[in-house]
């Protein structure tokens, strides 16, 4: 495994390199994690990719996440690897709801499908990316189910209709509703207020 | 098959032809789409449509506790469940920083490579039915059905395992189980050879494989290939040896690596992984005879031990606790991966403190190299189409998630 020396040398060395692009580069847990700015991502992973001490050939993954309420609703996030040097990286980089990424397609052909995931499961759009479309959701499908605001059981669903034989789209009819539990402790301090019996006015 | 462009039109000129490669057909190996443009026989673009499989399983993890998300990861990819648990396993382990016992890690080495060895005896077997031989899956499927006797005997299901767990894993093997395995280990590489004289030789076999969809070692890296994929084009890489993970440093094995990276390399890769991972499993086994103990972490994060839960308050309040509300895992994010047989299975988990997953990724090594079809299908004839699918070994159970 690499040697967590080799992890904040990198650290440093990428931070004295490219303190352009990079806004921070530690290490957490034995990971080497950097967080960038949004404008200078593709020239970063060029820089990554051919830099002698980085060499970081592989991409691994592509994904967001989403935080609601922030004012760069979104973390994208990258992880690639040095199969040379034997070293990860994971690169972060926040960005607005509306204002597009720009594509590594370039750089990593397979980012292809990564991007069009993040782009069909949270709406992040890649500038520079040849063919986004949908990838894991249905034909025709609205919305981006992994934002928070998403739920879980979707808006609606399909079934095979015996009389029209043809398959149909129906908005989600549920016979109970989805069970979501709190486990909020009431002395840890829960934020919210029974409907019955919480204020003394209601009593 | 549907096709719908005619070949030649009233002008007379020619167009290529469009026919649709699934979504049900034999050799597309589950629920693939693939849309194809030929010019004759021979493929021009190949557009895979996946998703038919997907459940939303990252979106469901959301909503649900850490325990509670475990099972997912065997509906992933269903050939070789534990492993797809183990990096979960791992992740989580990483994130609250905690030890398992020796005894654990040692059945979790067992398991996975049984995992490896049921992931590579479907795959052989399958992508030989797929260029026409039939035996194979016969005999090959049968080994599957003892090694699945196997899982069961161990958590009680033959698929959906749930058997690693953080911490550990669930119970204690059974007695006579390991002298059963271990019997079976020794007789499996006969298996193994039967399997070798049908296919390594094969006319048909190698006229259907070899030089087909070579990976060269740029596009190992350019396509993100992990793996057999990777090493089938003699890239020497393995995560068990490049990160060992659990207590694999300890192991005697090789990594068999192809020269050529065609099919047919990637098929010698596999049946050189099957004897190697049985090589593991019998040094585990010695290891186990020696390393008794208990086989979960009781900490915060497993549950007490049964008879202790029968007799003490504060196990028993543990207890329902962990099986209601589920544990919590500190904040932060962590990246864990397994070597699975597919390759480079990962968890992205980040927490955010509760009981719950804010955010888990699941990265399928399948995934980039699905996406590769049309680089490597293009200028190959349609026949082989089926020969590349198979041997870059899919299951959308991880693909699709």
């Amino acid at each position: 495994m690499a040697s967590v020396d080799g992890v904040s040398l990198l650290a440093q060395h990428l931070q004295d390199c490219r303190s352009d692009v990079i806004l921070t580069a530690e290490e957490l847990r034995d990971e080497l994690v950097v967080t960038a700015v949004a404008s200078g991502i593709k020239d970063l992973v060029e820089f990554l990719k051919r830099d002698s001490q980085c060499r970081f050939t592989t991409l691994i993954d592509i994904t967001a996440i989403d935080r609601p309420g922030r004012e760069k609703r979104f973390d994208v996030v990258y992880h690639f690897l040095s199969m040379v040097l034997n070293q990860r990286i994971r690169v972060k980089v926040a960005v607005h709801e509306d204002a597009p990424m720009a594509s590594i397609i370039d750089v990593h052909p397979a980012a292809n499908w990564f991007e069009r995931e993040v782009y069909d499961m949270y709406g992040i759009r890649f500038s520079g990316h040849p063919d986004l479309r949908r990838l894991l959701t249905d034909y025709g499908f609205q919305g981006h189910p992994l934002r928070k605001d998403f739920p879980t059981t979707g808006f609606s669903e399909v079934r095979y209709d015996e009389e029209n034989k043809r398959v149909v789209y129906e908005p989600v009819n549920l016979v109970q509703e989805y069970r979501q539990f709190d486990f909020m402790s009431p002395w840890e301090g829960a934020e919210y207020v029974l409907d019955d019996d919480s204020s003394p006015e209601s009593r | 098959m549907d096709g719908d462009d005619m070949t030649s039109s009233e002008d007379g000129t020619i167009r290529n032809f469009n026919i649709n490669f699934g979504p049900q057909h034999p050799a597309a190996h589950g629920v693939l789409r693939l849309v194809l443009e030929l010019d004759g026989e021979v493929v021009t673009r190949c557009d895979p449509h996946i998703g038919l499989l997907h459940r939303g399983t990252e979106k469901l993890m959301e909503s649900r506790t850490y325990l509670q998300n475990l099972p997912y990861f065997d509906r992933l990819d269903y050939v070789a469940p534990m492993n797809q648990e183990h990096a979960w396993c791992l992740a989580i382990e990483k994130l609250t920083d905690i030890d398992i016992p020796r005894r654990a890690t040692l059945i979790r080495v067992l398991y996975s490579e049984m995992g490896r060895i049921l992931n590579h005896l479907l795959n052989v077997t399958t992508q030989a039915m797929d260029v026409g031989a039939l035996t194979p899956p016969l005999w090959g499927f049968e080994e599957r059905e003892k090694l699945m006797v196997f899982y069961e005997r161990a958590c009680g299901a033959r698929l959906h395992a749930a058997y690693f767990r953080p911490g550990g894993v669930h119970r204690d093997l059974p007695p006579d189980l390991l002298s059963d395995i271990a019997e079976w280990c020794e007789e499996f590489p006969a298996r193994l050879d039967d399997i070798d004289n049908l296919l390594t030789e094969n006319r048909i076999f190698k006229q259907r494989n070899v030089d087909i969809g070579i990976v060269s070692r740029e596009d190992v890296e350019d396509w993100a290939f992990s793996g057999v994929m990777a090493r089938g084009s003699g890239i020497e890489w393995d995560l068990r040896r490049a990160e060992p993970y659990e207590c694999y440093d300890e192991f005697d094995f090789l990594i068999p690596i192809g020269r050529n990276g065609d099919c047919y390399d990637r098929y010698l890769c596999r049946m050189a992984e099957m004897r190697e991972s049985v090589k593991i499993m019998l040094q585990a086994i010695e290891k186990l005879a020696v390393a008794t103990g208990d086989v979960l972490n009781r900490g915060k994060i497993a549950p007490p031990e049964r008879g202790e839960m029968k007799s003490s308050m504060e196990a028993l309040i543990h207890h329902f606790k962990l099986y209601t509300e589920g544990f919590r895992v500190p904040e932060g994010e962590v990246y864990a991966a397994v070597e699975a047989p597919k390759g480079e299975f990962g968890v992205y988990l980040v927490s955010d403190g509760t009981n719950r997953p804010y955010k888990a990724k699941i990265r399928a090594p399948g995934f980039p190299h699905l996406q590769a079809m049309d680089h490597l299908c293009a200028g190959h004839l349609l026949a082989d189409v089926s020969a590349v699918i198979g041997s870059l070994d899919v299951v959308f159970g991880e693909i699709d998630r």
